[in-house]
Formats: structure tokens, C-alpha cells, sequence
């Protein structure tokens, strides 16, 4: 095992020293109950770039996602160790506003789940809580979001039908641009193209490419081509560690370490 | 760290890549023995066995193209990864020179004629005998190393190259003498040129085989490095 400054590539070491990270994990522990599900991880995510988090079921990688907006909170016997800076400020903090946290790192589920309202009101929805605008402001914002995810086209003309009328394509669409309206800075997406037929993943994809250059995307996929073709950066997660974090090009060409090498072969190691 | 081709969980993609790895030999062992004979056929001045030489040139074409074809379809329907991916780009790269080399030693069967057995000085046939040796050496070392997927070596062989450079230098001084001492020898010694100008470009093929192993097995890509970098 390399110490863990050596499992990070230079590329991101150079970004770190560029300062444009987005969030920085260090030392984090993840506990269940009794069970360690994090082990010491530490990395850094670069903003506007999209850090891909691979790993066999159960490895802890989307521990590690819930853990940037701080959804396991929700679960009881969850107890986290260590430290997630997202953009400068540590979100473990006591005093941190979680709601406003989430509002900056939005998150997308491997099942799309929209509201069973229509595709408007989905859009709307988060916009509404957030703050008072005019109809007018808010169809804006609506349009805005609808094409930011790569759906307007297809729904220009149907904005008042149910969203559950949409295909699944298009539902993790409309959740994509639902995240996007209340304006995040950070996207999760949490295996967000399991459930898609081949060509609606090639058009969330292409919507990945699409909004890196405003977002920073960390995603987490059990496709490892997937991996290999949306991200910049990729973690490989193994029994809870951080076996090894690079740029996606050399860890899939090149990978420093046998465990990582066996798994993106498809080896027993 | 080793390269492994027989740990896939799919026993079926095992199969194929170790096919694809004893096709190459298959290829290699070919080629090896294509130059084996064409340097006998130049060096007996035996037109006959320079023939079988030229025909026998088509198969070796025939092995590239189905070797090529089942590395493409193995990314299409496997998308390997890793040392996987480097493999099957180097097997790709490794057989294109070794084609390359069974063309040298077809040309070096073409160079055969009967004018040559009077003509040829028995101190240059000697000399020819020894810069083929070093290049078959060279070839039949550097598929050794890709048979064992062995780096160090193919790294130790790669330098090799430059011993037939300079053989290569000194033969063509000697011919420039010949033939500036006695014109009637032009003929053959443009046709012994010829020859070792093909025995030099096989050290070089076999050199980038090397190479190409190296990359497969390290991942580092050693073309355009110069050796003396790599050995330190």
C-alpha cells in the first residue's frame, strides 16, 4: 500500500496547489454501528470536473457520495470521523446548515424519482421552498433548468402533463434538472444510469460532459466503461479504503496498484 | 507488477487472449525461420530455396490479418482495460513489424542468384552469416521475452540493435571497396547491400517489438527513449 499523498496523481496534486478543488476529504471514518465502512479516506475533488468513485458492492463508494451532502445523517446508527471541506468550509462543522448544504451539493438517485406532479411543478418545486419569485421569474428559471439537463425539447410542449408519463430516461432527466434550479455547485449522482437503456445513458452522459463546465460531478457507477468515458478523476474504493485515485486516463491504462488492476480486468484478485 | 492473462473470472476471455498470445508465436516462429532460410538461400546462392522463401511469404500476411481481426473483435466485445488494453495494442504493433520482417527476409530472397556464388568473397559471405546471427538472435530472444512477457529482458535485447548497426556500417565500407577496386563486382555487391540494408531494418523491427513488449508489460512507453535513460 503507497502512503496516501502517493495514491494521488499529479495532475490533482497540481490542481491542489491551484487551489481550484471543490471539496477536500481528509481522514474520514464511516461507522455503522459497530462496523467500519470508511477506512481513513482522503481525497480531493477538483472543481468542474467530473471524479468518478468505482468499486465492487459494498465498498463504501456511495457511503462516500452521502457523505458530501450529509445525507447519512438520516440514518440512526451512522457516525462519521474525520473532515469534508466543500469549497473552503467544513460541512461536519456543528453549526453547518444543512439545508443549505444541500442546496449547494445536490444529489441524483439510481432511480429516478420524481413527484408525482407535473413536470413543471418537479422543477418548481425546490425553487419554491427556496424563495418568492413572480410566475414569470419562475417559468425562467424552469426553462432554464429543463435545458440545462437536456429535456426542454422533449417537453417544451407538455410541461402541465403528470412526470410520471415521462420515460426513465427522461424522468433521471427531469430529477437532473430538478437538482439544477435551486442552482448547486456540486451534483452527486449516485448511479444515475443503472436503470437506463443503452441510448438514454449515452444522452445522460453526454449531459454529464454538458454540465461539467459549470458543476463539479462526483458520481459514483458500478459501469466501469461508464467511468472510464464521463470522468476526469477516478477513486477506486475497495473494502472501505481508498486503494488508489488518479486521472481516469492513466488508471485505466496504467493502474499503480494490483488491486485496482484486477478489478477494472475483471480478475479474481 | 506481473502480467497475468489466465485470472479473468470469464474463462472464455482467458482463452481468447492466451489464442491471441500463441498466435503471435505461431507468426514469430515463422518469421524466424522465413529470414533463417532466405540468409541461407543468399548465402548458398540457392534460387530454389529463395523461391520457397518468396511463397511462403503469404502465409505470415495471412496471420497478421486474422491475428489483427481477433484483437478488434476482442475490444469490441470486451473493452479490456489496463494490461489488458496494452496487450491487445501491443500484440497489434508486435505482429505489423513482425510482417515487416517477413517482407525483409522475401527481399533478402530476392537478392539470390546464381551470379552471386562465384562472386561473393568467402570473407564477406562470413560476414553476411555473422550480422544475420546477430539479427535472429535478436528475433528469436525478443519473441522468447514476449512468450514469458518479460520486460528486463526485451530491455537488454532492445540495446542489441546497435551491434548490427555497426556491423551494418563496417560490410557497406568493405562493399564501397570492392566495388571501387573492381567494377565488374557492382552487381553483386549492390545485390549484397541490398541484403544487409534488409538485415539492419529487421534489428530495427526487432527493437520496436521490444519496445512494444515493454509497454505491454510496464505500461511506460519506451519509443523515442534513449536506451541509455532506460538502464539507469
Amino acid at each position: 500500500m503507497q502512503s496516501e499523498s502517493a495514491t494521488q496523481s499529479s495532475l490533482l496534486q497540481e490542481a491542489s496547489l491551484a487551489k481550484d478543488l471543490a471539496a477536500v476529504v481528509s481522514g474520514l471514518h464511516v461507522y455503522y454501528g459497530q462496523r467500519l465502512a470508511l477506512d481513513n479516506i482522503s481525497l480531493d475533488v477538483r472543481e468542474k470536473h467530473v471524479t468518478a468513485l468505482i468499486g465492487p458492492s459494498g465498498c463504501g463508494k456511495s457511503t462516500l457520495l452521502r457523505c458530501f451532502n450529509r445525507l447519512n445523517d438520516l440514518i440512526d446508527d451512522c457516525h462519521v470521523q474525520g473532515q469534508i471541506r466543500i469549497f473552503n468550509r467544513n460541512i461536519y462543522h456543528p453549526d453547518e446548515d444543512i439545508v443549505a448544504l444541500r442546496r449547494q451539493v445536490g444529489m441524483v438517485f439510481q432511480r429516478p424519482n420524481p413527484f408525482p406532479k407535473s413536470i413543471f411543478d418537479n422543477v418548481a418545486y425546490g425553487v419554491r421552498l427556496q424563495q418568492k419569485l413572480s410566475s414569470r421569474e419562475l417559468r425562467e428559471i424552469v426553462r432554464w433548468s429543463l435545458k440545462a439537463a437536456a429535456l426542454w425539447d422533449e417537453v417544451k410542449d407538455r410541461l402541465d402533463e403528470s412526470a410520471l408519463q415521462l420515460s426513465s430516461g427522461q424522468q433521471q432527466r427531469l430529477v437532473i434538472a430538478r437538482a439544477l434550479a435551486v442552482k448547486p455547485k456540486v451534483l452527486l449522482l449516485d448511479e444515475p444510469a443503472s436503470n437506463l437503456d443503452p441510448i438514454s445513458m449515452l444522452k445522460l452522459e453526454e449531459l454529464i460532459n454538458e454540465l461539467k463546465t459549470n458543476y463539479t460531478i462526483i458520481i459514483v457507477t458500478h459501469n466501469m466503461q461508464q467511468a472510464a468515458r464521463v470522468s476526469d478523476y477516478t477513486a477506486f474504493i475497495d473494502q472501505g479504503r481508498l486503494i488508489e485515485m488518479a486521472d481516469t486516463r492513466s488508471l485505466f491504462t496504467h493502474p499503480q496498484q494490483k488491486q485496482t488492476e484486477d478489478y477494472i480486468t475483471g480478475r479474481y484478485g | 507488477m506481473s502480467l497475468k492473462l489466465n485470472q479473468h473470472i470469464s474463462r472464455e476471455y482467458n482463452a481468447e487472449l492466451e489464442r491471441i498470445r500463441s498466435q503471435v508465436l505461431r507468426m514469430g516462429g515463422l518469421v524466424e525461420s522465413q529470414l533463417t532460410q532466405s540468409v541461407r538461400a543468399l548465402r548458398k546462392a540457392d534460387t530454389s530455396l529463395a523461391v520457397e522463401v518468396q511463397n511462403a511469404d503469404g502465409r505470415i500476411n495471412q496471420l497478421e490479418v486474422e491475428i489483427d481481426a481477433e484483437c478488434t473483435e476482442i475490444v469490441a466485445r470486451r473493452q479490456p482495460a489496463a494490461s489488458d488494453l496494452r496487450l491487445i495494442m501491443g500484440v497489434s504493433k508486435i505482429i505489423s513489424d513482425l510482417e515487416r520482417i517477413g517482407d525483409e527476409a522475401k527481399r533478402i530472397a530476392k537478392m539470390t542468384n546464381t551470379d552471386l556464388a562465384g562472386h561473393l568473397p568467402e570473407h564477406m559471405n562470413m560476414e553476411i552469416g555473422y550480422m544475420a546471427d546477430l539479427a535472429r538472435t535478436m528475433l528469436h530472444d525478443v519473441l522468447d521475452a514476449f512468450a514469458r512477457l518479460d520486460a528486463d529482458d526485451a530491455l537488454e535485447i532492445a540495446q542489441r540493435d546497435r551491434q548490427i548497426d555497426l556491423k551494418y556500417e563496417s560490410i557497406t565500407r568493405q562493399l564501397i571497396t570492392y566495388m571501387v577496386q573492381d567494377v565488374k563486382t557492382i552487381p553483386t555487391a549492390l545485390a549484397v547491400m541490398w541484403a544487409v540494408r534488409s538485415l539492419e531494418r529487421i534489428g530495427d523491427r526487432a527493437q520496436n517489438i521490444a519496445e512494444h513488449l515493454i509497454y505491454l508489460v510496464r505500461g511506460e512507453d519506451v519509443r523515442h527513449v534513449p536506451l541509455d535513460d532506460l538502464l539507469q
